[in-house]
């Protein structure tokens, strides 16, 4: 499904991926772990399409399409999605009314009927279960006044809205406390399918104690040092990421 | 020397064929009010860029043409072109002005409950004088700048409008002032006269727009008099086509522990300019104002805020927004006094803008003065685009970036209409708005 290819990318003129190789099917779930400034949260933000990341080299393919060629919206529609490591507050945008018309788009862009108000809603409050979501937070402005927790099970009810094909989790379980953690990574399983890739970036092994990897890749210094199954995230936590860098250092 | 086409000397020359025809020319302390208000206007002239207050608006392209004055009544509206003015749903005391006279046949003022002296300025300085001498005489807008005094000078009609201590409307008085011509450029000239009693409670929509092809002057003055406990909400709406020049002069006195609440809602002509001044001259006095301006083209809009805290308790709060696109200006500025016996003044100022293009510009500025000691006054203005990561995560799903765009222009925007407590009047103001947005038709369904 989706196919990385010695892919570089620089920030205001600073390379931050050196050459990032991954190949992930459809069905599987990759985690990528890393420390601060690892590269892995950049690699999320260029799969979704953000601007200010400059791909210097490689080529990334999903589907059988340049990814990269691609808008973010035009990745949406082609069933990528992004959980933000922080998601963004948008006064005055309802939350409903963006899904509603991000969900249209992606149909449309697939030649299915557009949802009338009606079914939307009917979906919504389906999708709702998925995550625990409470019905009150749906009429607000998007993420407005939303918790830290509340933010990230948003974003895990979006996925399971909008059914994308890859999704990419950005640190989705960063400052959650046990039970948030519980419940977005519970979303997270129900909606894991054998036509549906799952990309986790994280910093901590915690979060594979929830969702198990079928692969496990640890990034530094802008490249996979290490890729390896769940026992990888255990070495690592035993050993602390001190243990790849300093590997990584040597080589 | 030759005299440009617009100039004041123009409007000086055409006073002495005027005057005979203006509304209290048979009553001697009218008439020499306009005649004093006239040699003002000749001392004063138009504005010019020297002026403090005028810097960032030159009136030069007002004073290249001149504006007929409309002396006599004529209307050539039917009903019909000016219930679409006013939105479905909404149930008013309607009074039209047409060419800066009231029109009896547009209007409609069934509705109007016992306790509302409600009538023409004309026909009130005609039918009793007595009853506006002191309120026009007084009037500080006649001496403050070319515009007002131009305005008493060649005042045509407006509203009189007195409610009697603890009178309630329960309707809107929806003022509706209509310009324009097929076949010359002509201007306008109201004069609304505005007295709230004691526990009275009122709102009242002014609203201009126009008509016709050639081009509007309208110079319009309103004075407030918001008395002991009483509450106004007054909404401006300039709606007029862009050959339109509008300025507008709001002059508001309250007194004890009383509630006005501006909106102006800026949204056409090709040069605006309100003027909006609120003494707050007792104690426990609260103003509000809100407002939004929006131009796109070459547009020009000015709003102009001072509020005064004379007397201690007072509060004041105001909170504008600026969309600004294509070549279009906008100007904002916004004071506030609080003086020496102002204690326990409770004030705050918020002007945000949005510049949607390269050439658009604005240009704010806050003004605080305060001569009291034991004072709570903030203030703030912002310029900015916009926000690049709220447009990123909208795209992130699925929304396309025209759609993000607006989504986001219109959400800035909404937030001070939705401070408007019409509801039908929202709404409306919501779909013009949503027209306005390139491509605003993707937001179908938004309101």
């Amino acid at each position: 499904m989706l196919s990385i290819k010695d892919l570089h990318v620089s920030v205001a003129g600073k390379p931050i991926v050196n050459g990032i190789d991954l190949e992930i099917k459809a069905g599987e779930v990759h985690a990528i772990m890393g420390p601060n400034g690892s590269g892995k949260s950049t690699l999320a933000h260029v799969l979704a399409g953000r601007s200010g990341y400059e791909v210097t080299r490689g080529t990334v393919t999903y589907m059988g399409k340049d990814l990269l060629a691609l808008s973010p919206d035009e990745r949406a529609h082609e069933g990528v999605f992004l959980a933000f490591q922080y998601p963004v507050e948008i006064p005055g945008v309802n939350n409903i009314y963006m899904l509603k018309a991000g969900l249209n788009a992606i149909r449309r862009h697939h030649g299915e009927e557009e949802l009338d108000a009606v079914d939307f809603l009917s979906l919504v409050r389906e999708k709702m279960k998925i995550v625990d979501m409470d019905e009150s937070l749906m009429s607000r402005s998007v993420n407005e006044g939303f918790s830290g927790g509340e933010k990230k099970r948003n974003e895990i009810f979006q996925m399971a809205v909008l059914e994308p094909r890859l999704a990419v989790l950005d640190e989705t379980d960063s400052g959650l406390d046990i039970d948030a953690l519980k419940i977005v990574a519970g979303g997270v399983n129900k909606l894991r399918n054998k036509d549906r890739a799952i990309i986790l970036v994280t910093h901590y092994q915690r979060l594979l104690d929830y969702i198990v990897p079928d692969k496990v890749h640890v990034l530094a210094h802008g490249r996979i040092q290490r890729t390896g199954d769940k026992s990888l995230a255990l070495e690592l936590e035993k050993h602390g990421y001190g243990w790849i860098e300093s590997k990584a250092g040597a080589a | 020397m030759t005299t440009v086409a617009g100039s004041s000397e123009f409007y000086l020359a055409q006073f002495s064929a005027a005057e005979g025809h203006l509304p209290g020319h048979d009553t001697p302390w009218a008439a020499a009010w306009r005649r004093n208000a006239l040699n003002r206007f000749r001392e004063l002239g138009f504005p010019g860029h020297r002026d403090e207050d005028w810097k960032y608006t030159s009136v030069k392209a007002l004073e290249k043409q001149p504006f007929d004055s409309v002396l006599e009544p004529s209307s050539h509206l039917a009903l019909t072109d000016i219930e679409r003015l006013i939105p479905a749903g909404v149930e008013c005391i309607r009074i039209v002005f047409v060419n800066g006279h009231f029109s009896r046949a547009l209007s409609d003022t069934a509705a109007m409950p016992a306790g509302a002296d409600v009538s023409s300025l004309a026909t009130k300085l005609r039918d009793e004088p007595a009853a506006v001498q002191s309120l026009l005489e007084n009037s500080p807008t006649v001496f403050r700048n070319g515009f007002g005094a131009l305005n008493a000078a060649f005042m045509t009609d407006g509203v009189f409008i007195r409610l009697a201590p603890r009178t309630v409307l329960k309707r809107p008085i929806w003022l509706l002032f209509i310009s324009g011509d097929q076949d010359r450029a002509i201007t306008s000239q109201c004069r609304n006269v505005i007295v709230a009693d004691t526990d009275s409670q009122a709102t009242i929509v002014e609203h201009y727009s126009t008509t016709g092809g050639k081009a509007t002057f309208t110079n319009s003055v309103t004075s407030i008099t918001v008395n002991d406990n009483a509450r106004v909400t007054h909404i401006k709406l300039q709606q007029e086509n862009t050959t339109g020049f509008h300025f507008s002069e709001i002059d508001v006195t309250q007194n004890r522990d009383s509630f006005y609440h501006s909106h102006s809602v800026a949204l056409g002509a090709a040069l605006a300019r309100t003027d909006i001044r609120v003494t707050l001259q007792a104690e426990g006095a609260e103003c509000r104002l809100d407002g939004l301006y929006m131009g796109d083209g070459r547009q020009h809009v000015d709003h102009h805020t001072r509020v005064d805290h004379v007397k201690p308790h007072g509060k004041s709060t105001e909170y504008y927004k600026g969309v600004l696109n294509g070549n279009a200006r906008g100007v904002f500025n916004g004071k506030v006094v609080v003086h020496e016996q102002a204690q326990k003044t409770d004030s705050s100022q918020t002007n945000r803008n949005l510049l949607l293009s390269r050439n658009a510009e604005i240009d704010t500025k806050p003004e605080l003065e305060i001569y009291a000691d034991d004072v709570k006054c903030a203030h703030g203005a912002t310029i900015g685009q916009l926000d690049d990561d709220a447009i990123f995560y909208l795209r992130s799903r699925g929304v396309d970036e025209a759609l993000a765009r607006n989504l986001l222009t219109f959400a800035f925007v909404d937030d001070v209409i939705r401070r408007i407590e019409i509801a039908p009047l929202r709404k409306q103001l919501e779909q013009t708005i949503l027209n306005r947005l390139p491509a605003g038709t993707s937001l179908r369904g938004l309101v």
